[in-house]
């Protein structure tokens, strides 16, 4: 049994714990951070990269900024939070130069700094956060949360996976969640450790979810693979399985087009036709992680149509996740906080998902506000008689987590599902899901040592899809990555959507009201 | 999927075993790793990126191919440490994050977000 003692423990080790920890360390706690697989790697930032939502101080451009995506947030974005995001994000980038970070020099010797390249940037990262005195704790995923008598976050407990599954507890403050996003272990590049844990285990303390409607984001990738990096594809032209080509609009808006042929079970190609013979070279620079997959296919995008598919992406890229209940990230729990894509990104983005440009910027703003919020409430904090919460998933039973898995992602991962949502489809999936989670609650699951994580991310996995779909439910409109039947967008649901619960799940709008 | 861990190679030193973040590998008896969760590698190449003398080589497909590729073609193809060498680590190179200056379309409009 590992046991250890901090002032804030930091679960996850991706853009957003990273910056959690750097924050709290630097407000002068002592920090744990436990990462389910290896902070540096762990998670779609270090495979893949972002650009960043990143404005200069001038206020005119600011303001313009704020408002331009306030409306493209399909107006349920938050413009205080939205300024609050633009000046954290450009002071950290500006730490990120100073440790040295090496930005991109464009033409006019100047640095760009609205874009990162992952594994370069998490590698920084974790160096930086091992020399703030962090101790670092890989592949130590977190099972548990630990609460005291008063039910406030003090800790958590969990397997040390390359130690035959050796528990571990870490008694702590505060607690900073920072586990990302779930993308229903669909493989979307990098996305596999992001299963929903920390939201099933907030939820198991009566933290409740915001947003979790906007949660059908997918992406573009080879039919072969997985690999969802989408920047190249404004290059891109589509061609059906003929040969003919496919009339969009714009590039960006041919995702939609793309996912109504393939959801009709038609074949889709693309080729980056659109893209200048000069440009080949600074392309291949910019993203070799979308390139090089092709190259080892033995496919060169730029002559040669290849098969696309589109792959979830989930809450990773959606919107939905932890409310957030304040400027430094506490969710409804005391002592627990939210960073990253396991709090709902909806402040800056509402509706829509804003791609990377908006997680990487809320990754960096988030985590640094829950990290300081964390080493203030945390800090010296005394904390009596704290115990493990939660246990869907972690009792022995007999269901197999495998199953659970693949029952969960027949109702999540089909396009005509979950992208081109209908209310029949989704009472169908929920008087599934329904049924699988008495299973899994009455049954149990079984794995033990090793396994039991697993068993724990199969019933988080169930959990997080019945919030999107009750939440998607009680949407009736289409509006921004929330697309119900030929619903046009209603005024009356400009208002966000709380959801949470686990045996009996619910929904309401934000306020919520005091019924319910 | 991952595919080879080059026994030529490898020299033991376990990065992989530590940095995959799905915990593909274990230390093997005498130091080589093992594929010992194979069906968990989720395609990253962040094993790739990290071993310091290319020993390992991740198929874009995410299905085990039917036949493991040749380990010979591969590297006479310069396709094992690729993606090492195109994020620019390792020593002499230029890192990638250097020259990742993303062209857009439209030059003169906002930067697409990936």
């Amino acid at each position: 049994m590992i046991e250890l003692d901090a002032d804030v423990l930091v679960l996850g080790g991706g853009p957003a714990g990273a910056w959690a920890a750097l924050a709290a360390a630097g407000a002068g706690a002592r920090v744990v951070l436990a990462d389910k697989g290896y902070c540096g790697t762990s998670g779609p930032t270090a495979s893949g990269g972002n650009n960043l939502w990143y404005v200069p101080p001038d206020a005119g451009a600011r303001e313009r900024a704020v408002a331009e995506r306030f409306e493209q947030s399909a107006r349920l974005a938050d413009r205080r939070w939205m300024s609050r995001v633009v000046d954290e994000t450009y002071r950290r980038v500006d730490d990120l130069a100073a440790f040295g970070y090496p930005f991109a020099i464009d033409d006019d010797g100047v640095e760009r700094r609205g874009s990162l390249q992952g594994p370069e940037y998490m590698k920084r990262m974790r160096r930086r956060v091992h020399r703030s005195g962090v101790t670092i704790l890989d592949h130590h995923p977190a099972l548990r949360l630990l609460a005291d008598d008063a039910g406030t976050a003090s800790g958590a407990s969990g397997i040390a996976r390359q130690k035959g599954g050796e528990a571990w507890t870490v008694h702590a403050g505060a607690v900073v969640l920072a586990t990302g996003g779930c993308a229903f272990l669909s493989g979307a590049f990098g996305t596999n450790v992001d299963t929903g844990d920390g939201h099933l285990m907030a939820a198991e303390l009566g933290a409740d979810l915001s947003g979790m409607e906007f949660s059908a984001a997918y992406a573009l990738s080879p039919a072969h693979g997985a690999h969802t990096k989408g920047l190249m594809m404004q290059f891109a032209t589509y061609y059906t399985a003929g040969g003919e080509r496919i009339d969009v609009p714009d590039p960006l808006g041919a995702r939609l087009q793309v996912a109504e042929l393939l959801a009709a079970g038609r074949k889709v190609f693309a080729r980056l036709d659109r893209a200048p013979a000069e440009l080949h070279q600074a392309m291949r620079d910019a993203q070799p992680n979308y390139f090089l997959p092709l190259d080892k296919a033995g496919i060169d995008p730029f002559r040669d149509r290849y098969e696309v598919r589109m792959v979830l992406e989930g809450t990773v890229r959606g919107t939905g996740g932890l409310r957030v209940t304040g400027d430094d990230c506490a969710t409804a729990v005391p002592g627990l906080y939210a960073a990253g894509d396991v709090a709902t990104r909806e402040l800056v983005s509402g509706a829509v998902s804003g791609g990377g440009a908006y997680n990487g910027a809320w990754a960096i703003s988030s985590g640094t506000w829950a990290g300081r919020g964390a080493a203030l409430f945390g800090k010296g904090r005394r904390r009596p008689r704290a115990r493990a919460a939660g246990s869907a998933g972690l009792g022995p039973g007999r269901l197999d987590a495998a199953a659970v898995v693949r029952a969960v992602q027949a109702e999540m991962l089909p396009l005509d599902r979950n992208l081109f949502r209908t209310r029949a489809g989704l009472r169908a999936s929920l008087a599934s899901l329904d049924v699988l989670w008495e299973r899994i609650t009455s049954e149990g699951l079984a794995g033990t040592g090793r396994e039991r994580l697993r068993a724990r991310s199969a019933a988080a996995m169930a959990a997080h899809a019945r919030w999107c779909y009750r939440a998607a439910l009680a949407r009736e409109e289409s509006r921004g990555l929330h697309r119900l039947e030929d619903l046009p967008a209603l005024p009356r649901f400009e208002h966000r959507l709380v959801t949470g619960g686990l045996d009996d799940p619910w929904t309401a709008a934000e306020p919520r009201e005091a019924a319910a | 999927m991952i595919e080879i861990v080059s026994r030529d190679r490898c020299i033991a030193c376990d990065k992989c075993v530590a940095v995959c973040p799905t915990n593909v590998f274990d230390r093997g008896a005498d130091g080589i790793p093992v594929l010992a969760r194979r069906d968990d590698c989720q395609t990253c190449f962040m094993c790739e990126a990290y071993c310091p003398v290319d020993a390992l080589f991740v198929d874009p497909r995410s299905h085990p191919l039917p036949e493991p590729p040749d380990e010979a073609v591969l590297a006479a193809g310069g396709l094992l440490g690729s993606y090492r060498e195109q994020i620019g680590w390792g020593r002499g190179r230029t890192p990638g994050a250097r020259l990742a200056v993303g062209p857009s379309l439209d030059r003169a409009g906002a930067p697409l977000t990936s």
